[in-house]
Order: structure tokens, then sequence, then C-alpha cells
């Protein structure tokens, strides 16, 4: 991680609580509740984690949800494989707006 | 908190050990392998080892207690002088032997006949394998150990092990690669059976999913890398009170390479005997002053008490 993002600041994500503890103990309470196996397991959702993860390209979420992975009995084959999928309709949705810059020709030409 | 103190909150007492049905015996130090995670900091130029004698006190505390299973580990339990001799005659007395091995250990000189002697003695089998994929298991056992490994697990499946008799159960030991907790044991075991079984034709029994301790090897590794604390919160921040009843310290009496009696192997590779009050050498065995003895503990036990615990049998909970 570089300067900017230090490993450490994430034990310190509580701080974030200091100057809105009640929006912060709602976006905790969804966040655990989400997080909660129900019709997915824990290993699918973290699972789901990790490919968010690298897509929106956080550090301390790769950091965290990599470590869930491992504690899921999961290895590099299967984080790689989910960012592959995240990454892969990551691309598919940057590809299909070929089909914006397509119209745009059309409205712009003869 | 210290554990004493957290056990404590929890049970309002200390933690004292149950009627002991299992003698674990730690043969050595010495090792044909290096792995990263060992807590005894087993190795080739190791040179702990069991002398003869301490194994005869060893063989009479077992067959003239009632123990129900000899443990043997190490190191490599096989590379002691005295192995085959304790299996042998503990077999003869009617005890289970259980006998912890590396797998690797079968391509040593010496060794070439080590399957069918386990085989012929209906020895126990409990074989580390810590995932079930290579690169995982070489980056913490070295370099092509896997492959050594799920060869001898062929050759252990064609002697008969693992294959769905009783008398010859084949379980694996699957251990982090690193400073993370283990996954649920039911749902791996399905995985690591999948997998092998997919892979190469490898059936085994139980997989037993085993912490790895701040201790020996594994706690230089956490010192080297500035993630001893981080390590020790993490498996106190785990702390499961439902693990306390299953915890092996409680279950077994442990025997260092040289006699000395301890709670555990834990206890025994940091030096902690076990309780003053009692016999702390195997030349002083006595079976009922063992019994209700006070587990000697520190902050290490939080290994054992993480989430679903971990003991020699693997999840406790």
């Amino acid at each position: 991680m570089t300067e900017y993002y230090k490993s450490e600041d994430l034990d310190k994500f509580g701080d974030v609580a200091k100057h809105s503890p009640e929006l912060f103990k709602k976006f905790i309470d969804w966040y655990t509740s989400a997080l909660e196996p129900g019709k997915l397991t824990k290993r699918e959702k973290v699972l789901i984690g990790v490919g968010v993860a690298h897509v929106i390209q956080c550090p301390y979420c790769i950091d965290a949800y990599t470590k869930s992975c491992l504690e899921e009995g999961m290895s590099l084959e299967h984080i790689t494989e989910a960012v592959h999928v995240a990454s892969a309709i990551r691309g598919g949705a940057s590809l299909i707006h070929t089909l914006q810059a397509h119209n745009a020709v059309d409205r712009n030409s003869l | 908190m210290k554990f004493s103190e957290k056990v404590i909150s929890v049970k309002k007492e200390p933690l004292t050990a149950l009627e002991s049905k299992i003698l674990q015996v730690n043969l050595g130090y010495i090792c044909n392998m290096s792995c990263k995670h060992c807590h005894v900091s087993g190795g080739p130029t190791q040179t702990q080892s069991m002398d003869s004698e301490t194994a005869e006190r060893v063989l009479r505390a077992v067959v003239d207690n009632p123990f129900e299973t000899l443990d043997l580990t190490g190191g490599a339990p096989e590379l002691n002088p005295s192995f085959r001799m304790l299996v042998t005659e503990a077999r003869k007395a009617g005890r289970n032997v259980i006998a912890r091995t590396n797998l690797t250990i079968f391509f040593e000189k010496t060794m070439e006949d080590v399957g069918e002697f386990y085989r012929d003695q209906r020895v126990e089998l409990v074989a580390t394998l810590p995932y079930y994929l290579e690169d995982s298991v070489d980056r913490v056992r070295g370099s092509g150990t896997y492959k050594k490994s799920i060869e001898v697990l062929k050759r252990l499946n064609n002697l008969g092990y693992g294959m769905g008799s009783p008398d010859l159960p084949l379980s694996l030991v699957y251990n982090p690669q690193g400073m993370f907790l283990a996954p649920p044991q039911n749902i791996l075991e399905i995985e690591y059976k999948r997998e092998l079984h997919e892979r190469f034709g490898i059936s085994f029994t139980h997989l037993y999913t085993i912490l790895n301790m701040p201790v020996g090897r594994f706690k230089e590794f956490l010192s080297r890398t500035n993630n001893l604390d981080k390590y020790r919160e993490r498996l106190a921040s785990a702390f499961n009170p439902e693990t306390l009843d299953g915890v092996m310290c409680r279950h077994i009496v442990n025997v260092g390479w040289d006699g000395r009696l301890f709670d555990c192997d834990f206890n025994q590779a940091l030096g902690l005997t076990a309780s003053s009050d009692g016999p702390q050498h195997i030349d002083d065995f006595d079976y009922q002053a063992l019994i209700g003895r006070r587990i000697t503990v520190d902050d290490h036990c939080y290994g054992c008490t993480a989430g679903q615990g971990s003991s020699c049998g693997g999840a406790v909970t």
C-alpha cells in the first residue's frame, strides 16, 4: 500500500464515527447485517466482497476481503476467479458503451 | 486481558484436567522437514530426541494406566529409534496408537517399509497436508513437498488407509498458511475430499483444522514481520467460551522428549511444565495425581479457543 493508504488505518475505521456517530452506527448495522449468512453462505458473501473490492479498487477492502477468503478456506485460485468475474463485468460495462459511441457517430454523421 | 483472567471471567474457576484417555508423546524435534508453521521448530539439524530409557517409561505409563490411546508426535516421530518398539508394544497391550506423520518421511532411507508397518500394526494416521493445492503447501513446507505427499497418500490408499475400514483411518490436518483463522472444519472437509478425489483419486477419513500457535518457528515469522501483537489480538478477539470444555489440555497428558510432563505440545515447546501440584516427569508418573490438575495457561492458549477452537483432533465446537 502507498503512503496515502496505510494498512494500519483499516483498524481505525471506527474513528469515522467521531463526527457523526448515528450515521456511522446505521452504516455498521447495515454492513454487519448484509454480511451475515442468509440465503448466501458467508463464503459466497466474502467472495462477492473480494470481487467488488477489486473493481472499486479499495486497498482496505482488498486487504480485508482477501483475509476473509483465506479464513473461509479459499486460496488465490478462488480469489483470482472471483476478481476475473468482477473485472469481466467491469470490462463489459465499459465495452458495451461502445454502442453509445456508435449512436453518437450516427447522430453526428450524414 | 490475560488468558487466565479470561477463563476465570467465563468459568469462575481455572481450567483443570479431566480424566485423560490419551497419552501424547513428543519423541523429539528431529525432522526431515523444516516447515514454516512448526511450533517445535523441528528440522534436520535439531538434536532433541527421546532416549530408550525414557521411551520404556512411557510404555509402562501407557500400559499400566487406563489410557486408551498412545499419540506419537515430533518432529518426525518415525525417526526416533524407539518409535517402532513403542508402537508394537502399545498395540500388543491393546492400546490404540496414533502417529502424526509428515508423509514425506516415507521417502527417507530406512523408511521404505513404514507404510506396511503402519498397516500391519493398525496404527491410526494423522497426516499433515496444510491445503489441497500445491502452491499453498509448498510455500509452507518447502518446494516439492506437495507432490511427495500426494504420492504417499496414494500409497496409503493402496494399503487400505482412508478407504472406509475402521481399522485403517487416515486423517489429514489443515493449517492456515499464515496469520489467519481456520475455516469451518466441516465445510473444508467436503472441499478437501472433493478436490483430492477429483485431482488424484485420493480418499481419507477426516479433516482436522488446526490453528497456528504463536509459538516456535511461526512466532519467529510473526515477530520478523511485526505481526505478533496483531495476530495475538486476532486470536483473543475470536475467543469462544464454548471451546473450553473441549480443549485438548483437559483431556490428554503430554510427555516431552526429555520425559517432562506437560498439558499440551505447545506448552511443551514453551517449556511450561504441568502443575507442580502433581508429577512433572515420567519418572514420577502418577495417573490419579494428574486428574484434576490445574492446567498451565498463558496467552498462547487463545490459539486453542479462537472461533471453532483448535486441538489435536481439530475443531472442538
